[in-house]
């Protein structure tokens, strides 16, 4: 099986590698996956009270497809809201990766490290900032 | 450093240039049907058969009549096993065979149970793969018409007791048949000594070509008889038909000959790098598990898991390297080797597994520069891994409740 272009370089050039402390307030963690099904994705998203995400961290134990996925959606992710931010699909991954099916499930497990990572900070948040963004989109 | 290294030499191994040399003359020159009986062209491939199955059994220490040319170990697995369960079908329909066989011999048995025509013991290995001979003789029944386990394992190199085996099998009046595919070669295989009834063996695994293998079938003490898969024209006293490869044969056996030759010498040689590799990665990694037994086991493999790093993305980082990996990301139906959970490895580990495979072609070279390649993308891969950050932390990853 020979890896996409991009695929390679997200693999060797890793965007965003590294962790954030769990405990600040502002900081949003999901971990998604399992050791034993071979895929753990760490996201972490760095959201400001006007929930942006300003920056983003990433570690992942999974195949290079596994590595890329999450390494492209820390990337994506930068400067979205988080309304936006949890519009994205792993259908945007796979196109942009250019994934074989048998690696598909390498996206969907991003797309949930995202989702988890998102409703962590809301939960940190008891829903203040995010709410308050929610209902200003809504008018 | 711009080189590529081969280090996969299970999967399979490049053609010795003297095995080539040897079998070119039979494609275009020499190219005849060795079952045309009555020309030049005929006699000239027979003879070089006849010859090549001397030279095969010299190495199992067999008679040239009892080496039966088949395309492969896979199909001389499957004569083997599906036809002594058809030919002995009066006198029982019970086979015992090892949960970390090949799938050759796996599959097989599995369409025999599904086809009603067998009863299948898959018997457990330890933890190191081995079978216990004492587990072989409990499982035999009066219905019992075939063992069937492996002489040296091919993904964690472990040499099961094929001896002990042997030796019950005889005294239960049981056929023994040995996938010796990974063996044979590279380490004695005597079919005498050994008590062993039936043998598979390819070419492509000592370095000759693809598409030849061989089935050993015991003609004396006692006479195994095989109900044939191939029929046509009954070549191979009548268990093989179909015309010969003859190129592949005289290959095969020339890759038979530079084996019992050099045998000893190469068998010390892979030790040495073997252990080499094992001993260059284990000083500067921690958290490295060996796969396997650690001295019953082919010179030339070596097994191991690296805690926190999946297989597939190691072997990305390895891009020059070839080896492979028990990690489900590197199979085609995304299940983790069996060989390994057979082990009792854990999933987990099964998922960070490296098969490392040295063969003729290597050099220190090679395995110094694995070894160097090896450490920095577990170093890697490591810093990007959340599972080793999580146990440097002092979380115990096993009672964790992941988020599936």
């Amino acid at each position: 099986m020979a890896y996409s272009n991009k695929v390679i370089d997200h693999y060797e050039n890793p965007r965003n590698v590294g962790s954030f402390p769990k405990d600040e307030a502002n900081v949003g963690t999901g971990i998604v996956g399992a050791p034993e099904c071979g895929d753990v994705m760490k996201l972490q998203l760095k959201i400001n009270d006007a929930g942006v995400i300003e920056d983003a961290r990433f570690k992942t134990f999974g195949c290079g497809s596994a590595i890329a996925s999450s390494s492209y959606v820390t990337e994506l992710v930068k400067g979205k809201n988080i309304e936006d931010a949890l519009q994205v699909k792993n259908t945007h991954i796979v196109e942009e990766l250019a994934l074989p099916p048998v690696k598909i499930h390498c996206s969907v497990l991003a797309e949930d490290a995202i989702k988890a990572a998102i409703n962590d900070w809301k939960k940190r948040h008891g829903g203040s900032s995010g709410e308050g963004q929610k209902a200003a989109s809504n008018e | 450093m711009g080189r590529l290294v081969y280090m996969d030499n299970h999967a399979t191994t490049p053609v010795d240039p003297r095995v080539l040399e040897a079998m070119l003359p039979y494609f275009s020159e020499k190219f005849g049907n060795a079952a045309s009986r009555n020309h030049q062209f005929g006699w000239e491939a027979e003879a070089a058969v006849d010859q090549a199955r001397e030279q095969i059994a010299r190495l199992i220490n067999a008679k040239a009549k009892e080496i039966i040319f088949t395309s492969g170990a896979t199909e001389s697995d499957n004569l083997a096993i599906k036809g002594v369960v058809d030919f002995y079908k009066d006198k029982g329909n019970h086979v015992i065979t090892a949960v970390t066989e090949h799938k050759a011999v796996l599959d097989t048995c599995k369409a025999l149970e599904r086809a009603g025509k067998a009863q299948v013991t898959y018997l457990p290995v330890d933890k190191t793969g081995l079978v216990d001979p004492d587990d072989v003789r409990k499982a035999i029944t009066d219905k019992t018409i075939l063992i069937s386990i492996m002489h040296a394992n091919n993904e964690i190199g472990t040499i099961h007791p094929v001896l002990e085996i042997g030796k019950l099998a005889k005294g239960k009046g049981v056929l023994f048949h040995s996938d010796a595919t990974q063996g044979v070669g590279k380490l004695p295989v005597d079919v005498e000594s050994m008590g062993i009834d039936l043998v598979s063996l390819s070419a492509h695994k000592i370095y000759g070509p693809k598409g030849c293998g061989a089935l050993y079938v015991r003609s004396k003490g006692p006479r195994v008889r095989l109900t044939p898969m191939m029929d046509g024209g009954g070549h191979e006293r009548g268990m093989r038909s179909g015309t010969l490869n003859v190129p592949g044969i005289v290959g095969f056996a020339k890759a038979c000959e530079l084996c019992g030759l050099e045998m000893e010498t190469e068998a010390a040689r892979m030790l040495e790098m073997r252990e080499r590799l094992r001993e260059g990665i284990c000083a500067q990694l921690d958290e490295v598990y060996l796969n396997g037994h650690p001295t019953h086991r082919l010179p030339g493999n070596l097994n191991l898991s690296f805690a926190f790093v999946e297989g597939e993305s190691l072997l990305m980082g390895l891009k020059d390297i070839a080896v492979s990996s028990g990690s489900a990301c590197t199979s085609a139906t995304l299940e983790p080797s069996y060989v390994l959970k057979a082990l009792g490895v854990g999933e987990v580990l099964a998922h960070t597994s490296i098969r490392f495979g040295l063969g003729r072609f290597n050099t220190m070279e090679d395995v110094d520069y694995v070894i160097e390649r090896v450490v920095h993308e577990v170093r890697r891969l490591r810093e990007i891994s959340p599972l080793y950050e999580m146990a440097k932390e002092g979380v115990d990853l096993k009672s964790y409740s992941w988020a599936r």
